[in-house]
């Protein structure tokens, strides 16, 4: 029997001490007509050779081809010695640490974790985790509107800059709390939101989101546009990229009072792709709205002897406490996965971690540049640009990444579906792992698509 | 056993009210609703300047293992709220009907006083939870 | 125990300036040019600056002062610790796996989505149920998927008079936490003496603003909801539709179909009955079941398959009536292949098995403690999967609370049970057993409560002061809260 050890003297002993003749007289409770018919519908198990044989086959079976596609997912370089401590046992099989005396290794790594994410976004705490990138911005919303006490208008100013699928997941987690997403538009010369465009007298704003870098891998005036929140009593959250973040400014300086609230996709810490999970979203805020935070949050304490240790703290605010009052019904996150990113970033360093997005920057520079020397490709906006950047083609999107694609190369993201007025362009991103060979063959490979 | 002083007045949800005379009265939780709650760590309290009806959600004490929702005993206006707990929300479990008082509310229906209970009904009503 | 003399530092403690991992970083770097000064970062992330063998060394040492299921038995009532299976892990971390992007063509994802479509289908044979979503990442985003299609029903028939939801006074506290996220508001039903749904308050409770009710089957008390046939009968004559929330589905697998309990959607807790790694708190999945009036609101993506039997996502444009994403992409992909790897090992017996042996383990520990002198809270009826233990006599006398017996299990090498869970059993233990422990160790866990007890009645000190073999003894919580401190910062 798969992963049951009992043996035959074992339950037979058993069912006496419980005093049954059989295991199914202790379903007697069930009323029999709720009995199920045998699952036909289920395959007979398998062991566990012959279920490796299938999965490899499985695994095998899909296309690896060249990536040059971010669009919110990137391909990094993950050090062998995150995954290696990642999976081992104790924290791959132990519960959320409510037990804190028996979880000191998960309790501790988070707390270094909360200082590593405070740290890189110049935020003064942060949580332990959210789902991923979108649903983070999602909470971030709904923080918002609890922290904001001033604002009653539940009005949240959304760029149509933040990625198309985060405002989705915003719209469907948010709108049943009569809160309102108000589309700012970006500017099409930029592909960013002109701080310039913004009313003098928006009237009452609960929060102002601001991306960066943008979908379009455009670099937002954060500054400006954070000024321009406070001065109108908004709240400032930033969904920024985590990389993107050892080279750029940081949310908390942003503007002369930082950002309020700031959220992302932890994914290009030491996450693989892994078709879209598990990944991880991240949340910081300014210490003064904390308890506004969803999600577990750890705190140093000490121990009956003076000892330094680690707890699960300001538990109120959680479901399993507040039930319907709730800052979220969120109580499982994403352990594991901020377990590999505090392992990534402690193994990278700041110099590494700087190294990559250095690379980065100049990988999809030099990308842009190359295939720029192609006939009718050309840069759509004009603003700097971190490690995306958005082309135009003169042929449809959709037909040169699949010719792309029969030559091995998955060539970026279609914005024409999310961007009707952005028809025949494609986000581009180099990360790290590209080098110039493979910049080489998505040039030559673009050539013979459009010839 | 709870300490409850017999000149003040209580409500079925663990509140305390003092009436101070002049129109006004001061709020507070039970000491024995502070020992069932254990160690405060969080005190919200309303702001002044609320205008409140008799019932209604307008304060959370908070500690490790519970967060309870205080009520306002009667209908009224937030005149003041004890800024000392922000720093010092142990004082509810040191000192629940002085030091530790919530917020003071200027009564709008003197009336609603006579739904109270006095020491006697509430000791009885906490004997009876006890049990 | 030799863990006690090791005070492990904080990684940033074993920082030192300008030490730099090379052998992650010598080739890379590159210039600025295309970032104006304005914009870049003025002075760089205090990350610690550590050599590889550093971390390795840090983050191994605090692995091991964890407790986990691969190092001891986790009875964790509610949170079904079974053993996780290597080979899930494993396989779903074949490199044609990790290196999917999740925005490839479906062409180039066959692979994959064979796989999950597969899980699907299995999925549905072992609910009862019409359709089945993977998407939601957590049980919790399941609970949120499943009452905002319930929202979405009514709302499409026009029936915008129902504003709440019902969830039993045992419920998980995601149920109500979630109603309020879906814009309902919460009225919660009372459980009577023999742990079941008081039926005539629900009866006074349902009327046209009954949007639904939450109910877990079994329920947190541990046992079957014998009732569940009334109930489902008054919430529908109501109008309203009942809630499955499969936090303890491992109990019942194949013996119950939820779809035949009368359940109109429901979600699983892959974590936990397809033994999914709890990872020190996620990442779970939580996928939805739907019966078929609830089929166009399901969230996307959804696998569905074409005429030629090539697999694809379903999106807006299949599902128009769709509450939406609940992630960017998929949700937590990686977690359901190591489910559908779990369900591909067991198959349709070992489905079954699951049941029986977490049901026998569940009543054999229970027939055993309360041999050994301990009170149940429900001593009249049959444990399903788990049970629970109520310590308030020993909480009078000695004067030994259920924290303290949960914290002295520690020193035994045993993780707690779960404690004060449901709140509406006093000083109380939950325990969850799992199918995958032999009688040995059940046997191990008696003889641990047996002493413990033992220990209280003959001076309450030594459960007050433990743990004691642990890396801490007990943390101080309120101190933890009162002075928050949850970063750690370079000293001045």
């Amino acid at each position: 029997m798969p992963f049951i050890p009992h043996t035959e003297d074992d339950t037979r002993a058993m069912l006496a001490a419980c005093g049954v003749d059989s295991i199914e007289d202790l379903f007697d409770e069930i009323p029999p007509e709720l009995r199920a018919d045998a699952l036909d519908g289920i395959p007979p198990g398998r062991d566990e050779l012959a279920v490796s044989r299938l999965l490899h086959a499985r695994a095998a079976q899909d296309a690896q081809p060249l990536c040059f596609t971010g669009a919110g997912a990137y391909e990094h370089h993950i050090p062998a010695a995150v995954w290696e401590i990642t999976t081992r046992g104790e924290y791959y099989s132990a519960y959320t640490p409510y037990q804190a005396e028996a979880s000191q290794g998960t309790l501790q790594l988070l707390y270094e974790f909360q200082t590593m994410m405070s740290e890189l976004t110049a935020m003064e705490v942060a949580n332990a985790s959210l789902y991923d990138g979108a649903t983070a911005l999602a909470e971030a919303v709904l923080m918002a509107v609890r922290a904001n006490r001033k604002s009653k208008a539940r009005r949240i100013l959304m760029p149509r800059t933040v990625h198309p699928r985060y405002r989705g997941v915003v719209q469907a987690i948010v709108h049943h709390q009569g809160i309102t997403l108000e589309l700012l538009d970006y500017d099409t010369a930029g592909g960013h939101i002109n701080p310039a465009s913004l009313p003098t007298t928006p009237g009452d704003i609960t929060a102002l989101v601001i991306p960066q870098p943008n979908f379009f891998g455009a670099l937002e005036d954060a500054d400006a546009l954070t000024d321009w929140a406070h001065t109108h009593g908004a709240l400032v959250i930033g969904v920024v990229n985590p990389t993107a973040m050892a080279v750029i400014t940081p949310p908390g300086e942003w503007g002369a009072a930082g950002a309020d609230i700031v959220c992302g996709e932890g994914q290009p810490l030491g996450i693989p792709l892994a078709s879209g999970g598990p990944y991880f979203g991240f949340m910081c805020c300014k210490q003064k709205i904390v308890r506004q935070m969803p999600g577990r949050i750890i705190g140093a304490t000490v121990d009956l002897e003076g000892k330094r240790g680690y707890v699960l703290t300001l538990q109120a605010r959680e479901q399993h406490i507040r039930r319907s009052k709730a800052t979220s019904n969120i109580c499982t996150n994403q352990g594991l996965m901020t377990t590999a990113a505090t392992i990534y970033m402690a193994v990278m360093g700041p110099a590494g971690l700087e190294g990559v997005a250095r690379q980065c920057h100049a990988n999809t520079r030099a990308l842009v540049q190359q295939l720029g020397e192609i006939d009718g490709v050309e840069t759509v906006f004009d603003r700097p640009t971190f490690h995306e950047t958005v082309l135009r083609l003169p042929r449809p999107t959709a037909e040169v990444l699949a010719g792309l694609s029969e030559r091995g190369i998955f060539g970026g993201f279609d914005l024409s579906a999310d961007y009707p007025e952005l028809d025949n362009t494609l986000l581009v991103c180099a990360t790290e792992t590209r080098n110039e060979t493979d910049m080489d063959a998505y040039a030559a490979a673009l050539r013979e698509v459009l010839a | 056993m709870s300490n409850i002083p017999s000149e003040l007045k209580y409500t079925k949800s663990h509140e305390w009210v003092r009436i101070e005379g002049d129109g006004t009265v001061t709020v507070g939780i039970s000491d024995h609703a502070q020992a069932l709650l254990g160690d405060m760590v969080f005190v919200e309290l309303p702001e002044p300047g609320t205008s409140l009806d008799a019932g209604e959600e307008c304060a959370v004490v908070e500690s490790v293992k519970a967060a309870s929702d205080v009520y306002a005993p009667m209908t009224g206006e937030v005149l003041a709220a004890n800024e000392l707990l922000e720093d010092a929300p142990e004082t509810i479990n040191t000192d629940a009907y002085n030091d530790g008082w919530l917020f003071r509310i200027k009564l709008a229906d003197e009336a609603e006083l006579k739904e109270l209970l006095d020491a006697e009904a509430y000791a009885e009503l906490v004997a009876e939870e006890d049990h | 125990m030799t863990q006690r003399a090791v005070c492990e530092p904080l990684i940033f403690e074993h920082s030192r300036p300008g030490r730099v991992n090379r052998a992650q970083s010598a080739h890379l770097g590159g210039e600025l040019n295309g970032i104006p000064e304005s914009l870049r970062r003025k002075h760089p992330p205090r990350l610690p600056e550590v050599s590889e063998l550093d971390a390795v060394r840090h983050y191994t040492r605090l692995s091991q002062k964890n407790f986990s299921i691969d190092t001891h038995f986790y009875p964790l009532g509610s949170c079904t610790m079974k053993y996780n299976p290597r080979a899930c892990n494993t396989l779903a971390s074949l490199p044609g796996f990790l290196g999917q992007h999740p925005l490839s063509a479906a062409r180039d994802s066959q692979g994959i989505l064979a796989c999950l479509w597969e899980l699907q289908e299995m999925l549905k044979e072992v609910t009862g149920m019409s359709a089945v979503s993977l998407t939601p990442m957590a049980g919790a985003q399941g609970e949120f998927a499943g009452v905002a299609m319930i929202r979405a029903y009514h709302d499409a028939r026009g029936d915008d008079a129902r504003t709440e939801i019902l969830v039993p006074d045992a419920a998980h506290g995601t149920n109500p936490a979630t109603a309020t996220m879906c814009g309902y508001t919460v009225r919660e039903i009372p459980t009577d003496n023999q742990g079941d749904v008081d039926e005539e308050a629900l009866k006074a409770a349902v009327g046209p603003h009954t949007a639904g009710i939450m109910l877990t089957n079994p329920s947190t008390l541990g046992v079957f909801e014998r009732r569940i046939h009334e109930i489902a009968r008054i919430v529908h004559e109501a109008g309203g539709l009942l809630y499955y929330d499969g936090a303890n589905l491992n109990a019942i697998l194949g013996k119950v179909k939820p779809g035949d309990m009368g359940f109109d959607v429901i979600h699983m807790n892959l974590h936990k009955t397809f033994s999914t790694p709890h990872g020190g708190g996620g990442p779970g999945a939580g996928p939805v079941g739907v019966s078929e009036h609830l089929q166009p609101f399901m969230p996307i993506p959804v696998v569905g398959r074409d005429d030629s039997g090539a697999f694809r996502w379903l999106d807006e444009h299949d599902l128009p009536q769709s509450i939406g994403r609940l992630s960017a992409h998929m949700g937590n992909t990686g977690i359901l292949l190591r489910a559908y790897i779990y369900a591909l090992m067991l198959g349709r017996e070992g489905m079954v098995r699951i049941a029986d042996y977490a049901t026998l383990n569940a009543n054999y520990l229970m027939a055993r403690l309360r041999d050994a002198g301990f009170d149940m809270a429900l001593p009249g009826r049959r444990a399903t999967h788990e049970f629970i233990l109520t310590l308030k006599h020993q909480a009078k006398e000695p004067g030994v609370t259920a924290m303290d017996f949960a914290k002295r299990l520690l020193d035994y090498g045993f993780h707690a049970p779960t404690t004060y869970f449901p709140l509406i059993i006093p000083e109380c233990l939950l325990i969850e057993p799992t199918e995958t422990e032999s009688k040995q160790a059940l046997d191990a866990f008696v003889e641990a409560m047996t002493a413990i007890q033992a220990e209280a009645e003959k001076d309450v000190e030594t459960l007050k002061g433990a743990p004691y073999s642990l890396p801490v003894r007990r943390l101080d919580d309120v101190k933890a809260a009162r002075e928050l401190d949850l970063r750690w910062q370079a000293k001045a």
